[in-house]
């Protein structure tokens, strides 16, 4: 159980070194909230049209603020050489990335629900009806940025150009998060709401993929 | 014959192709004081870096006597950087690597070390405030967290003042006289090469010279120079 | 050397075979006529693609285990082959969809798919770019690239469940579209031309990255002293 309970202790210092600082929320937050309101500067869309499109330019500006959100992850821990602390200190090294993904996951869902709001307002869509089970999309979805966008941030961390890499590795690799979450919201959010669990189920199984995937290689993203 | 603390068997490290070490063979026993010393490049480093597990070898092993159960040996180690977190207290930072580790009552440990190391009445404030020595002696505290039986320390004197310096050279006697073994990487002769029981010299990744095959401490410090 | 110009001269002579058979031989598509030819290219192509996204992929997790540079260097090769062929699938796609069809996209979901599968390698050569030191090049990238694979079939289950929900046009007929006898074997010579082609290009490609890693080493010895 030591790994757990190291994940337990360096999730607390993630968390803690946020919320002192706050930086990825705001930061992540205000991108958001840019892109909603750049988007309906663009396409000016009606009530129909905002409905159906609104999901799937939320979950766009997600997926954006997440690959900028995701930069500080490892490179962070580049400034003092604290990865090399880590990984002496910790007994397995998958505690480092799980508690990272967590946090992560954190503050992706804290930004999301911050903007949900606006969202309803700028794109006039009720999201309070279907709150509970549009939380479990936006967690599974956000989880899944999340295990991937960590991981590939370990990866960037170690390469040139990192700031323009982490977006083009991890875009490419979030399509079918973005394809099934924003059919899956849109749904939800129809005057004549469907609940797609087929679509639930398929977040849930990307997450375990690339939850799985980061167990058994990410030992390797962190050897010298 | 004291018993050996590590060894290193016929080790080599390449970084694509190109050799950091290269069959570096070496036998330190418990409560050796090793003076490492060689230029810059000569592989003083990878070696430190090897023996702390943070690297592996490409070829070669590294020989500790729990081998049975090698991850329980975790030599405490100093690098370069401080390897502690500016966004935190002192405090909070020696908690945090005391919890990973399983030491035992975190704070009051930490509490101990920051007393010893004179950063008690800073142990609240952020280590970005720091200055160099004290940002060296929090990173000696980090290692020493879980109460080594092997400490490495690479270029620990760097950028000390002389009261930093003097503080370095009393740590070194102490854990030294305590049975420690301490393997550090040096430049030159000072008070902290004089603590050294033994002395090694690297040059392109292998050893070319041991004070147990006789040579002075003197001659492998300073010979080849910076 | 003679091995290597067998094997080209071999491939090329089935190319060759294959478009031959696929102009002359195959018989004209009742609807589509000339223009459902491509499609022989096409999908052969995209089976050769596959396949050497596959090799990569091998590659990639052999790497990881025993970390021997050969196989990184086939790894690369297979990735940058496999791109040619995707790229030959990509724009084979809107050159039959134009005439067919009036537009140059559809998102279909092979096609789709196709296109994800050809921004994930272009990102692996890319990351590679981006990493100086060869073995630590070669583990990141084989880590991106099995992260790459394992997403391959839940970008395609995504987008064929959830993207293809309007009546969309199928590039050059859905999966269940059969093939007649003759245009059967011909499609199959040219499955089997592709892929001599691209154990060829993957060979070829593999000794020039053999070859300028040993320049890039003696590049790095130099510069080291």
């Amino acid at each position: 159980m030591s790994r757990l309970s190291n994940t337990t202790v360096l999730l607390g210092k993630e968390l803690r070194t946020e919320f002192r600082s706050r930086e990825l929320l705001t930061t992540s937050a205000v991108f958001i909230l840019v892109v909603l309101i750049m988007f309906s500067f663009a396409i000016n869309p009606t009530a129909e049209e905002s409905r159906a499109f609104g999901p799937g330019l939320l979950w766009l500006a997600i997926l954006f603020a997440a690959s900028l959100m995701l930069q500080p992850c490892f490179l962070r821990e580049q400034t003092n050489d604290t990865l090399s602390s880590l990984r002496l200190a910790v007994s397995d090294p998958f505690a480092i990335f799980l508690a990272k993904l967590i946090a992560n996951t954190c503050f992706l869902l804290l930004t999301e629900l911050l903007m949900l709001p606006l969202f309803a307002v700028f794109y006039n869509i009720p999201v309070l009806p279907q709150f509970p089970l549009l939380l479990l999309i936006l967690f599974l979805g956000s989880l899944g940025v999340s295990t991937a966008g960590t991981a590939l941030s370990a990866i960037s961390a170690q390469a040139r150009m990192r700031e323009l890499l982490l977006p083009l590795l991890l875009l490419p690799i979030l399509t079918p998060i973005l394809v099934v979450s924003a059919i899956v919201t849109v749904k939800l959010l129809d005057r004549d709401p469907v609940v797609e669990w087929k679509g639930i189920g398929f977040l849930a199984v990307f997450d375990v993929v690339f939850l799985t995937a980061l167990w058994l290689f990410g030992e390797y993203l962190l050897e010298e | 014959m004291p018993p050996t603390a590590l060894r290193f068997d016929q080790i080599d490290k390449r970084y694509g192709g190109l050799y950091a070490l290269r069959k570096v063979s070496l036998e330190i026993t418990a409560g050796e004081c090793v003076a490492l010393a060689g230029r810059n490049g000569s592989g003083k480093t990878t070696l430190l870096r090897i023996a702390s597990r943070l690297v592996r070898p490409s070829a070669g092993t590294l020989w500790f006597p729990d081998a049975a159960a090698p991850s329980a040996v975790r030599p405490g180690y100093v690098a370069h950087s401080t390897m502690v977190y500016d966004e935190l207290t002192a405090e909070e930072n020696l908690v945090l690597f005391a919890r990973l580790q399983n030491v035992d009552q975190p704070t009051a440990r930490a509490e101990a070390l920051l007393h010893e190391l004179s950063l008690f009445d800073r142990r609240h404030s952020l280590v970005r405030t720091f200055s160099r020595g004290m940002r060296q002696r929090i990173a000696i505290a980090r290692a020493l967290l879980h109460r080594p039986s092997i400490l490495l320390l690479d270029e620990p004197a760097t950028g000390l003042d002389p009261f930093g310096f003097a503080w370095l050279s009393r740590t070194v006697c102490e854990l030294s006289a305590s049975g420690c073994t301490i393997v550090m990487s040096l430049h030159g002769e000072s008070e902290i090469s004089a603590l050294a029981t033994r002395a090694v010299r690297l040059d392109a990744g292998k050893i070319v010279a041991d004070t147990k095959s006789g040579e002075s401490l003197h001659s492998i410090l300073t010979f080849g120079g910076d | 050397m003679s091995k290597r110009i067998l094997l080209g001269t071999v491939a090329v002579l089935l190319v060759i075979a294959s478009a031959y058979a696929n102009f002359y031989i195959a018989p004209l598509e009742r609807t589509m006529g000339a223009l459902q030819k491509i499609f022989y290219f096409h999908a052969a192509s995209a089976w050769a693609g596959m396949d050497a996204f596959f090799v990569c992929f091998i590659c990639n997790l052999l790497y990881v285990w025993k970390r021997k540079p050969s196989y990184d260097w086939v790894a690369v090769s297979a990735a940058e082959v496999g791109l040619a062929f995707t790229t030959v699938v990509l724009i084979t796609g809107p050159i039959w969809a134009k005439p067919a069809w009036g537009i140059y996209w559809t998102w279909d979901a092979r096609l789709t798919s196709t296109f994800v599968l050809w921004l994930l390698y272009v990102s692996y050569l890319l990351l590679r770019s981006l990493i100086e030191e060869p073995d630590r090049r070669a583990l990141l990238s084989s880590i991106f690239g099995i992260f790459a694979y394992l997403d391959v079939p839940l970008v395609y289950g995504s987008i064929r469940w959830w993207r293809t929900q309007h009546p969309q046009p199928v590039i050059m007929g859905g999966p269940g579209s059969g093939l007649e006898p003759t245009m059967a074997k011909v499609f199959f010579f040219s499955v089997l031309a592709m892929h001599v082609l691209m154990i060829f290009l993957i060979r070829e490609r593999y000794l020039l990255e053999q070859t300028s890693s040993e320049v890039e080493l003696l590049q790095r010895e130099a510069e080291a002293t």
